[in-house]
């Protein structure tokens, strides 16, 4: 059971080149579709008999904005509070750091199960986290087999997949798919295509896993600075699973998933479940500090991970970002996405949260498409329970990729920046402008062409500029601007003062 | 590691251009603005029958009894669900449990051991009306997380004073004893991975029983 390729930024193609890939995928396009459509049904019903919705998530921005001004205080107080729990917490500044410290732990935990148990084997809860720093694979080369338990990443791994959604990672596959992919890796040559019966398998196959391996890797939705708490929010009972049964337990954490107090979670745990599978609250969440005499792992380790997140929070106008709560309510709404799947943003995060999370973790040198991989309508923004302004943030980076990609001498190797800087210099001046605007309406007399109502238009733009016209018409500049019109109109009205009329 | 730590912190306070302190956090937290509503709108029959819809609207089963009908509502219960072999936490064998069962206390079970009871039935500390929400820490009446989770059927007993009706009156009530290991249950374990399909039941209890005790004067 190994882990396929992992959607790795800084290999993965372009969004453009990959999206155009995606969209020849009928079959992909129509799971997508059934998945966001079920999704935003659920979540718009939730969220309608929610009178103080909107006072929810002006509190949950809040909440998240107060955390990351005062970031530094919280994780000590979190430190302290698991500490003193009888949890370990340890920090890593990227993947790499945060990779070998869980390898270390694991081999640590192994050895003190005995000689009697050596198996090299791991639970692993569905983390978005332990998928960004592709932890499955550094696992593996370690010689440790990790078991993925979340019905979708079970899907994924088996399938030797990769992650097409926050919430729902295996949203791509439909039930064919998945009974082809069971009935092979599973050897249940038998098995039907209900969704009854496919859960009722990996049940099965699941659980002498959950009664044997006596470790398990988990992510946090929420770190709880008051008490050194974790929550973890759930369906299935896999996460409840790997939480109680195992003896050690490793919690790989952002360092942006903390919250001041407990109370905060009565915002956050009433949105986040109405926005990510439009229930009122999911089937399970756990919430546990530290260690406890009776009940649960006798070892517990937590991971605080930067890797590019304080990068965020150095920018002011993209540090909104960190606020995510990984709902996934803005991938279900996004034209885009909804095209496209998830892979196609060649990242754990895809969708309008991925679209500025993954080029900022990344500090811009990858990715550097995904910022243009909006039609900045908005309705992430509306539908977010924390109230993070997406196409604002996707406006900054554009801005910052322009700035990059036109500094000093790399403009003269972009025809676009190149373009750019020439109508910035014919805008600043009136003759210029003129000029240029005689000088148009004679090189497109040669292009123009007629429709049936007589107007003309340009349908194939020479050499450069052909890319406007490749997929649309472009209307011929009037025989007449408005300015001419305007100061022809003065000069009549001298002569004849009523007469006024609009070009055509 | 201890310098991933310092680096980590330092970039944190560049990154906000300032220090933070305990006192300057405390103080701007308790400016945060909330507006929900956090206290009830309905009267004490009207939360509880919620509680219920809500309950029911996860494919929980719902029965209400007064106090003097529990054993004969238990065994109602556990008869039709056909269990025999049914863990209980150490704190309940105080009730008045039907016959005709065999009543297991959990006094460190082995998972392989909770994998062969049929059912586990537990008190909880309270319950949320408007999300359907059974809350369970790891007290002597619900016992550990285990025990609710590896047998298939869970069979909970919730008191009518327990019954709050939003999920901020539910974390005022829990702050005292927020550090305890506390599971939110709401319904069976379910999944919708397959096609976004509700499947109820992968990991943990497949049939969730729930028992409402009138115990308040209210109701």
């Amino acid at each position: 059971m190994s882990t396929g390729t992992a959607l790795d930024p800084r290999t993965a193609p372009p969004f453009p080149i990959a999206a155009a890939r995606s969209l020849e995928d009928s079959q992909l396009r129509k799971n997508v579709r059934h998945a966001t459509d079920v999704i935003q049904g659920k979540r718009a019903r939730v969220v309608s008999e929610m009178p103080d919705w909107e006072a929810l998530r002006i509190s949950g921005e809040a909440i998240r904005r107060h955390t990351m001004k005062h970031l530094d205080e919280y994780l000590r107080q979190f430190e302290e509070n698991c500490a003193r729990a009888g949890g370990v917490v340890h920090w890593a500044r990227d993947g790499a750091e945060a990779r070998a410290l869980v390898i270390r732990l694991v081999e640590e935990a192994v050895e003190n199960e005995g000689p009697h148990n050596s198996l090299r084997e791991v639970l692993k809860i569905k983390s978005m986290t332990t998928e960004e720093i592709q932890l499955n694979q550094a696992l593996e080369s370690a010689g440790i087999r990790p078991y993925e338990t979340d019905l979708a990443e079970l899907i994924i791994q088996l399938g030797h997949d990769q992650p097409s959604h926050i919430v729902v990672p295996a949203l791509h596959k439909n039930r064919q798919q998945i009974r082809e992919l069971f009935r092979k890796e599973m050897d249940l040559p038998e098995l039907g295509e209900s969704p009854e019966e496919l859960a009722e398998a990996a049940r099965r196959f699941l659980r002498t896993r959950f009664l044997r391996v006596p470790i398990a890797i988990s992510g946090a939705n929420f770190l709880i600075a008051e008490t050194g708490g974790v929550c973890i929010v759930e369906s299935e009972g896999n996460g409840r699973m790997c939480l109680t049964l195992p003896r050690t337990l490793i919690t790989l954490a952002g360092i942006d998933k903390v919250l001041p107090r407990f109370r905060d979670l009565e915002v956050l745990l009433q949105t986040l479940p109405r926005s990510a599978t439009g229930e009122r609250m999911n089937p399970y969440n756990s919430m546990w500090t530290g260690v406890q005499r009776a009940d649960g792992p006798k070892q517990f380790h937590v991971v605080l991970l930067d890797n590019g997140r304080t990068d965020v929070l150095a920018d002011i106008e993209a540090r909104q970002t960190l606020h995510c709560i990984r709902c996934g309510a803005c991938q279900n709404v996004c034209p885009v996405y909804r095209e496209t799947g998830g892979h196609a943003y060649g990242s754990v995060y895809a969708g309008p949260i991925g679209a500025i999370l993954t080029p900022q973790l990344q500090r811009l040198q990858h990715a550097r498409s995904l910022p243009y991989a909006s039609s900045l309508c908005g309705a992430c923004y509306e539908v977010c329970p924390v109230k993070i302004n997406i196409p604002e943030v996707l406006i900054h980076l554009r801005n910052k990729v322009v700035r990059r990609d036109t500094a000093g001498l790399r403009v003269l190797g972009n025809p676009e920046a190149l373009a750019m800087k020439a109508a910035s210099t014919i805008f600043r001046s009136e003759r210029r402008f003129r000029a240029a605007q005689r000088l148009g309406r004679l090189a497109q007399r040669p292009l123009e062409r007629k429709d049936a109502k007589g107007e003309p238009w340009v349908s194939s733009l020479p050499g450069f500029f052909g890319g406007w016209t490749a997929t649309r018409d472009l209307r011929a500049m009037p025989k007449q601007t408005f300015r001419e019109w305007w100061e022809n109109r003065s000069r009549n009205n001298r002569d004849a003062k009523y007469s006024a009329e609009a070009p055509r | 590691m201890s310098d991933a730590r310092t680096a980590i912190l330092r970039r944190i306070v560049e990154a906000n251009s300032s220090q933070g302190t305990a006192e300057a956090a405390a103080e701007s937290w308790e400016l945060l603005p909330r507006d929900y509503s956090v206290v009830s709108q309905r009267s004490r029959a009207d939360v509880l029958e919620l509680l219920q819809d809500r309950l029911r609207d996860y494919d929980a089963a719902v029965v209400r009894c007064e106090p003097a009908l529990l054993t004969m509502t238990l065994n109602a219960t556990l008869t039709a669900a056909s269990v025999h072999r049914i863990g209980i936490p150490q704190g309940l064998q105080e009730l008045i449990l039907p016959a005709g069962f065999e009543f297991v206390i959990d006094e460190g079970m082995s998972p392989s051991e909770l994998d062969g009871l049929d059912a586990v039935l537990t008190g909880c500390i309270l319950a949320i009306a408007e999300t359907g929400t059974l809350v369970l820490q790891s007290t002597i009446d619900h016992g550990r997380r285990a025990l609710t989770l590896v047998p298939d059927v869970h069979v909970c007993l919730v008191r009518s004073a327990d019954v709050v009706e939003t999920v901020p009156q539910a974390f005022a009530r829990l702050q005292p004893t927020a550090t305890m290991p506390t599971t939110f249950v709401s319904g069976p374990s379910a999944t919708a991975d397959i096609e976004m399909t509700r499947v109820k039941g992968v990991h943990g209890p497949r049939f969730l029983h729930v028992i409402l005790i009138h115990d308040d004067a209210a109701t």
